[in-house]
């Protein structure tokens, strides 16, 4: 099952991608994040049912930069919220110098 | 090329799985420990350093010990003012002095005794062919290229580890009574520390690399401790002028690394000596490997034609140039080529190379020595051409002979220096009981210190007797071996079959005997008179200094007395076969595993056998010319004329040009660094930078830009950037959504890139 | 997957809940309102966990479930819910109609890539038995094939990753905390 599970990997992570260049809610986009690594997960699944058990491993350690990266990236939300009063990224350009 | 037995045990053993070594289990696993301690004591003292620096304020030595020589107006001006034993300035001694001066000499202490230890773990190993090997990490693993951080253990790196750890321990203890005034005391015994280490690493290291780093670092601790009164300009200027010459040597070095790699494929000693042996005798590849390895040893340890920064190294602390720069770091190029020796052995042309130079530095600066007023400039020069007799001694196969001079010379070198650093405390201190700011190191102005200081007048004569060759000294042995190896190897040994530039090796290696012989002389001459003119005559110090000349603190005498007894019998370690007592050729007998195939080579197999009537007519020449030199320096020399330094007329003739080093300095200033600085300031900096580079701005901007005055070329040299700046400057907006667009975008791209590939 | 009878059920779940997966993907990114588009991801990391399942790797199957659709989601939840993003401004938040357009686009050439890229041959001599992964299920149950490893082969960034939790955690608190001048205003 590598190829349909090659399949749908790549059809949740371009799913994410265009969350991510349509969307302008910060919370929404995040999560279109999240779900490219869950996309990127399945594949380490998949692989790893033909390679080895190595690839859950890396799939665990996904996950937990998954759960360091929600806990900051919310917690800059929130800054960022408390800042300017809302989380549309169009009316947010403080990444500049 | 036949394989000999050596390695073909050594093929054997790369190809097996390690076998069990007789050292397995012993103390020696525990080498790791020898360069750690060292490194321990550098990080203690370094924090001591750090943490006290605030209180005590930067080192400021020119405040606390004196002053320039204003009576040198040379820019080398020797300026030792370590010594201060000081009370006119009160300099605190440093807050955690006696913390300082238990770790940085203890670590030492301790590192000797492990290394004790494990020399007589190796003797109670028996015979033990292989060397014992220790991994502990895997530093490089890049495709073919696998270096370990592996340490090598065998006779000859344990040689290397006693004396750099004995030696080393003695010039600490010393450092302890001469330093201990300096401001910069935990800093000095950091940076020895620090020394020590990287010097163990280097003769510790199992493969090129890891010997590099080692190389690497003692250069920079060398840099770190000529500079060490770095307020003064002429000791930062000596540093940069060590460091900058080594590096042409550093350049040799890594050539031949990459060579070696090239065409080996392995780096670490084991798999070289391998590689090379598939290689014929005098194949151009192994020759030239060996060249550049010499230029690296030419610039580590001096010779012609970078010795120049050795003699200007005598501006950092006198114990420092004890070790450093007589005793260990100086002689790592000897290290290297008798670690090389398989290589060596193999390229009888660069051999030849290395025996000349050695010979011709030999006597070069055995010369400049005979005309040197500074105590420590002759002793300098000494080193130098005592280093050439030991390339000429592992240039022409007899590496036991040596190494066996580089021990004897680190014991005798290390005396000669710490004697002369207790002269110059005696002196400094005297000096600055009378404010006087007289040179303390100008052998015009001693005389007659026999009276002040009758311990270190004993000890000093003991070396000198011993580094010009009078038996049964430790310096006769190890000359006469060198000089016995270049004559026996002029006839009948590969070096005879070779030749350089069309000159039959035969008679280069004659040549060199008698270089050898010659510089032998000078060197009776040169040490007989710093004697004659320290020790004896009436003294010139100066009628009120005089009251304060003593001799120095037991902390200070005691390792004198202790390298003092080396130097008498250091030479029984290796006794030649005429001698009629002790045991014959120790040395060489413990180094035979590992040099003994490369120095069996050179002789196409056969040991070499000298007749007895020529062996014993080569020592008498030797006893006599060394007999001759000492008697000719008291027959011609009188220090009773001699007068003080501000007194004495200017030098004549070829007399002054030995007293300004044959203008060597003068000559590479002029061809070397004055062009460079010309190219740089003329065409580098106001052709190309201020003409083209601003100028070309200057019309481009011109117009625009108006806040920055025209003319003021180096404002407008940005402006060209600034422009394209504010291109970039508008793609970044700032906006989120914008910059993952790009992303995705430029992913495409990426992507693309290999789907239509 | 077992090699007996339930092969063909584990086949057609595995399709089924990868239908789901996308389709709850495809609903996640379409839906205007935060909190239903988050409720439509939980769905989408649900179907992956029985994917996973399908997949031999019921343990990651698991953890997906916990860590994933429980604690993550949970979070982003509880943010949405805490900064009240209900609001009509904050609701229109799509781009307008021919960014969707671009969007879409750019999706698909992705799309197209990536299976283009899939072609590329995989090194057959790592390819295991047929099972060996499921058996070894059988055998030692669903932890220690993962546990293995983890604790030797990746030991050092299994310890990494801990710091990197805890340098998020540090990160979060001081990200979060209010400052003084957010009191004053």
């Amino acid at each position: 099952m590598l190829a349909e599970s090659l399949f749908f990997s790549a059809v949740l992570f371009t799913v994410g991608v265009v969350g991510v260049l349509t969307r302008r809610n910060a919370i929404i986009i995040f999560m279109c994040v999240e779900l490219m690594l869950n996309a990127v997960n399945l594949s380490f699944v998949a692989f790893a049912q033909v390679y080895g058990a190595s690839g859950q491993v890396f799939v665990f350690f996904v996950m937990t930069v998954a759960a360091a990266e929600a806990a900051v990236g919310l917690a800059i939300i929130i800054a960022l919220f408390r800042h300017r009063h809302t989380v549309n990224l169009s009316n947010i350009n403080l990444l500049k110098g | 090329m036949m394989l000999l037995p050596h390695e073909a045990m050594l093929a054997a053993s790369q190809l097996a799985a390690p076998a069990a070594h007789p050292l397995d289990g012993t103390v020696a696993g525990y080498v790791w420990l020898l360069p750690l301690l060292p490194l321990l004591g550098f990080l203690a003292n370094g924090l001591l350093s750090v943490t006290s620096a605030a209180h005590f304020g930067p080192a400021d030595p020119g405040a606390g010990h004196g002053p320039a020589h204003p009576s040198s107006p040379a820019p080398h001006a020797p300026s030792d003012h370590g010594a201060a034993g000081d009370d006119h300035h009160a300099v605190a001694r440093h807050r955690h002095a006696s913390l300082v001066s238990l770790i940085g000499p203890g670590v030492l202490v301790v590192a000797f005794g492990l290394a004790l230890a494990i020399f007589f773990a190796m003797q109670g190993a028996g015979e033990m062919k292989a060397p014992f090997i220790q991994r502990y990490f895997s530093w490089m693993p890049v495709g073919d290229l696998n270096i370990d951080v592996a340490f090598q253990l065998d006779q000859l790196s344990m040689l290397m580890v006693l004396i750099i750890t004995g030696v080393g321990m003695l010039i600490l203890l010393f450092s302890v009574g001469y330093m201990r005034d300096d401001p910069g005391y935990p800093r000095y015994f950091a940076y020895l520390n620090l020394f020590v280490f990287f010097m163990l690493v280097l003769v510790l290291g199992s493969s090129y690399p890891l010997m590099f780093i080692g190389w690497e670092g003692v250069g920079l601790c060398s840099y770190l401790l000529i500079g060490f009164w770095f307020s003064e300009k002429a000791n930062a200027d000596a540093g940069k002028k060590a460091f900058i010459v080594n590096r042409i040597g550093d350049f040799g070095f890594l050539v031949a690394m990459f060579m070696m790699f090239a065409n080996f494929g392995a780096l670490d000693f084991t798999g070289v000596a391998a590689g090379a042996s598939q290689l014929g005798l005098g194949s151009v590849l192994v020759t030239a490997i060996c060249l550049f390895l010499f230029l690296g040893c030419a610039g580590k340890s001096a010779q012609i034609p970078l010795y120049v920064w050795l003699p200007d190294a005598m501006a950092g602390p006198t114990p420092v140039s004890a070790l450093i720069h007589a005793a260990t770091m100086v002689t790592a190029g000897v290290y290297l080529i008798a670690r090389s020796n398989i290589l060596f052995s193999l390229a009888p042309v660069a051999c030849l190379v290395v025996v000349l130079i050695g010979a011709l530095t030999a006597i070069f600066a055995a010369s400049i020595g005979l005309k040197q007023w500074d105590i420590k400039k002759v002793l300098a020069y000494s080193t130098v051409s005592q280093l050439g007799y030991m390339f000429m001694g592992v240039g022409s196969g007899a590496y036991a002979a040596g190494m066996f001079h580089l021990m004897t010379h680190a014991f005798f070198k290390a005396l000669l220096f710490l004697g002369s650093g207790s002269v110059i405390y005696a002196m400094h201190a005297a000096y600055h009981h009378t404010g006087s700011h007289d040179d303390a190191q100008d052998m015009r102005n001693m005389g007659g210190m026999r009276k002040y200081m009758p311990i270190t007048w004993g000890l000093m004569w003991i070396a000198t007797l011993a580094i010009s060759g009078i038996p049964p000294f430790a310096g006769f042995f190890s000359k006469d071996e060198i000089l016995g190896a270049v004559h026996a190897r002029h006839a009948g040994s590969t070096l005879d079959g070779a030749s350089l530039l069309g000159v039959p090796g035969g008679a280069i290696m004659m040549f060199c005997y008698v270089l050898g012989l010659a510089a032998a002389f000078m060197t009776a001459v040169y040490m007989t008179r710093m004697m004659l003119y320290t020790f004896h005559g009436p003294n010139r110090t100066g009628d009120r200094e005089r009251d304060h000349l003593h001799e120095a603190p037991w902390i200070m005498t005691g390792p004198l007395v202790v390298l003092g007894a080396l130097s008498a019998v250091g030479g029984w370690f290796n006794l030649p076969s005429f001698f009629p007592a002790g045991r014959v050729g120790a040395l060489e007998h413990w180094l035979d595993p590992v040099v003994g195939d490369g120095a069996l080579r050179f002789t196409n197999g056969a040991p070499v056998e000298v007749p007895a009537s020529t062996e014993y007519l080569l020592v008498g020449i030797a006893i006599a010319i060394a007999v001759a030199g000492i008697a000719l320096a008291f027959v011609r020399l009188k220090p009773a004329t001699l007068v003080p330094k501000t007194d004495a007329p200017a030098e004549h003739g070829f007399e002054r040009v030995l007293a300004n080093k044959y203008f060597v300095d003068e000559i590479y200033d002029a061809t070397i660094v004055e062009p460079v600085v010309a190219t740089s300031r003329g065409l580098l900096w106001r052709g190309i930078d201020v003409g083209l580079i601003d100028g070309f701005t200057r019309l481009l901007i011109q117009s625009k830009d108006d806040d920055s005055a025209p003319g003021s070329s180096v404002q407008m040299g940005g402006l060209l950037t600034r422009a394209v700046g504010l291109v970039g400057s508008t793609l970044q907006s700032g906006r989120v959504g914008t910059y993952a667009w790009v992303l995705v975008v430029g992913m495409l791209f990426v992507l693309g890139a290999f789907t239509f590939r | 997957m077992p090699h007996n009878n339930l092969q063909l059920f584990y086949v057609a779940n595995f399709y089924l809940f990868g239908l789901i997966a996308i389709a709850s993907a495809v609903a996640f990114v379409t839906r205007k309102s935060p909190v239903s588009a988050a409720l439509w991801l939980v769905s989408t990391m649900s179907a992956l966990a029985a994917m996973y399942v399908m997949l031999d790797a019921p343990f990651i199957g698991v953890m997906q479930v916990l860590v994933y659709a429980g604690a993550i989601m949970v979070v982003f939840l509880f943010v949405i819910m805490l900064l009240n993003l209900g609001h009509p401004s904050e609701i229109a938040d799509a781009r307008g109609i021919w960014w969707k357009l671009a969007g879409g686009l750019v999706g698909l050439a992705l799309l197209a890539q990536i299976f283009a890229l899939t072609r590329a041959r995989l090194p057959e001599a790592l390819v295991l038995p047929e099972n060996t992964v499921a058996d070894q299920i059988v055998r030692t149950g669903a932890i220690a094939p993962l546990a293995g490893p983890l604790f030797h082969e990746y030991l050092l960034a299994f310890e990494v990753t801990s710091v990197l939790l805890l340098a998020a955690v540090v990160g979060a608190v001081v990200l979060g905390k209010r400052k003084d001048r957010d009191y004053a205003r």
